[in-house]
């Protein structure tokens, strides 16, 4: 299939990355080829085969609902790139 | 010291109980190999201070005749997307720049307990994602065999190491091969357990329904010994199996070992690869085991299959990486969306854009169901029919890769070749089946190649037998 200017748009908007130049002619090229490399699965009737989800054949435990040690404020904010003691910090979102 | 040589694990620790040198002595002495002789570029970084504070802590254990862990001596290296508290680890990605873990995987938790003493962590493609460790925001690893080759991917760190004997024994994580392919490539033990039987809490998620964490190894033994360690059920996990571990294995020491008439006459196979498994499967039945010839009706839809659904999965995990809660933020961010966008642009490497679009793509309203679905459904389908073969073979087994290790830079996009790098390995993965891989010989040019056994679910215990076996 053909992948058209319009779906990169969309596809790199969804995923929250740019392609500008030469990468944006790459990325095209490239999505075209692994679409048609997967359309290999069309060539496979698949009527009434219900979709494999979940790879555990083991019913989900709940765990017990519990108070226990989880990361404290300070060591999740540690490896934000910028943060005070209590917050995360962003770059301004409304202008005055 | 300098010179010693390390075989197994167990030898080892029963030298360091008998005083034949210190644990100290010991992490000194692969620290320094680590260092000065990474040309391959293998370890991103060497947990200095912490390995020879854990060394010191075993000596001291020694000393004072205190029980010690199975792996008492075992100098150990992990693939840089395993978290270990208070060290950094990256996924080889620019993007996790700066990072450093605030809790410990529970695979290595498990081996720091049992007195390993964890080396550094090594390169890797990143994010996993790759066949050869050449998309390593760090560079690529070299084949400790031959420099020019790759070690294979994404484990190739991993891989390397322990080749070159700059660590006894490491980890790597197994997405679609990425155990099992450099281990060959490397001429090594390599596997990859059952989905749902080593947890996955600490390691990076690539693509969650398909990721395990298992050993490099030098020997099968040790290869169980490590994989018995980090097997099990975990909080932590709810993925992980409550199943035994411990699980004795089969009580029969003759199997059938069932193998694709499809491979045999694939063009793809290298002459020596054919003829080095044509010759396994010869000495099987000459050894009284049963080798039987089945077909996979699915051989061509593995690796599209794989594809489809390992990159809508890595879509979704790799969301996560915005800018604002960890890792690397862009300088160009002046609002959200420049934040988000600059910083995932910038710190992603190709490959990793390639399959979050890909991703992306599949789970797009409008095609979800045309291929994630789709995908998902034929993911049945392979998982029935590998059902189905081992319930009249205890084992399939094929060659890990249709090929020795190839040069760096070599690997064109040529579809056909991508189809055939992963094609003996990605089964596992779509199955959820445990495989292995062990040295089946080399080439005239002596260039290790692997022999695959793929078992039955969660019956790790008989193929490790079988392994130690052939």
């Amino acid at each position: 299939m053909e992948v058209t200017d319009k779906t990169i748009d969309k596809l790199s908007d969804l995923s929250r990355l740019n392609f500008d130049g030469e990468e944006r002619d790459n990325i095209k090229r490239d999505l075209e080829k692994m679409l048609v490399f997967v359309e290999k699965l069309n060539s496979l009737d698949t009527d009434g085969v219900a979709p494999l989800v979940y790879m555990t054949e083991e019913t989900l435990q709940l765990r017990k609902d519990e108070v226990g040690e989880a990361l404290s404020q300070s060591e999740a904010l540690k490896n934000g790139p910028s943060h005070d003691s209590d917050y995360f910090k962003v770059p301004k979102v409304l202008d005055k | 010291m300098e010179n010693y040589t390390f075989t197994h694990l167990s030898k080892t620790r029963e030298e360091l109980l008998a005083g034949s040198f210190s644990a100290t002595s010991l992490t000194e002495l692969y620290l320094k190999r680590a260092l000065a002789g990474d040309r391959y570029n293998a370890f991103l970084e060497v947990f200095n201070d912490s390995a020879l504070a854990t060394a010191k802590r075993i000596d001291d254990k020694v000393a004072s005749g205190k029980p010690m862990g199975k792996l008492a001596g075992a100098i150990i290296g992990i693939k840089d997307n395993m978290c270990y508290q208070g060290h950094k680890v990256s996924a080889a990605s620019k993007i996790l720049d700066g990072f450093e873990s605030v809790y410990t995987a529970t695979a290595i938790q498990r081996l720091i307990d049992e007195d390993a003493i964890i080396l550094g962590r090594l390169n890797c493609d990143e994010f996993a994602m790759g066949s050869s460790n050449e998309n390593s925001s760090y560079g690529p690893v070299k084949n400790p065999i031959n420099e020019a080759l790759v070690p294979g991917g994404s484990s190739g760190g991993s891989a390397a190491a322990v080749a070159a004997d700059l660590c006894m024994v490491s980890l790597g994580s197994d997405t679609g091969g990425s155990i099992r392919q450099p281990a060959a490539f490397c001429g090594l033990v390599g596997m990859k357990p059952t989905y749902g039987r080593v947890s996955r809490y600490g390691l990076i998620a690539f693509a969650s329904s398909f990721d395990q964490i298992g050993p490099f190894t030098k020997n099968v033994h040790d290869a169980e010994l490590v994989y018995q360690i980090m097997a099990g059920r975990d909080e932590m996990d709810a993925t992980s199996s409550s199943r035994l571990v411990h699980e004795s294995p089969s009580a029969k020491d003759k199997f059938t070992f069932a193998y694709y008439e499809e491979v045999m006459n694939s063009p793809g196979l290298h002459p020596r690869t054919k003829a080095l498994f044509v010759e396994k499967l010869d000495a099987l039945r000459a050894a009284g085991h049963e080798v039987i010839s089945t077909s996979f009706p699915y051989l061509e839809h593995l690796v599209p299959c794989y594809y489809v659904l390992t990159t809508a999965e890595a879509s979704s995990n790799l969301g996560r990486y915005d800018g604002v809660h960890y890792g690397r933020r862009s300088e160009a961010s002046q609002d959200i969306p420049t934040t988000y966008f600059n910083s995932r642009t910038e710190g992603f490497g190709a490959e990793v854009k390639r399959r979050i679009m890909l991703g992306t793509f599949v789970l797009s309203s409008g095609y979800y169901d045309a291929y994630y679905t789709k995908g998902q459904k034929v993911r049945r389908l392979i998982k029935d029919a590998t059902d189905d073969i081992l319930k009249k073979a205890d084992f399939l087994i094929s060659p890990t890769t249709p090929h020795p290790a190839f040069k760096v830079g070599e690997k064109a996009n040529d579809p056909i070749a991508l189809y055939l790098e992963d094609i003996f390995t990605v089964q596992a993965n779509l199955s959820g089946n445990p495989a292995i891989t062990v040295p089946m010989g080399t080439t005239d040019e002596g260039l290790p190649l692997g022999l695959q056994l793929f078992g039955r679910s969660f019956d790790e215990a008989t193929l490790f037998r079988a392994a130690s076996l052939i």
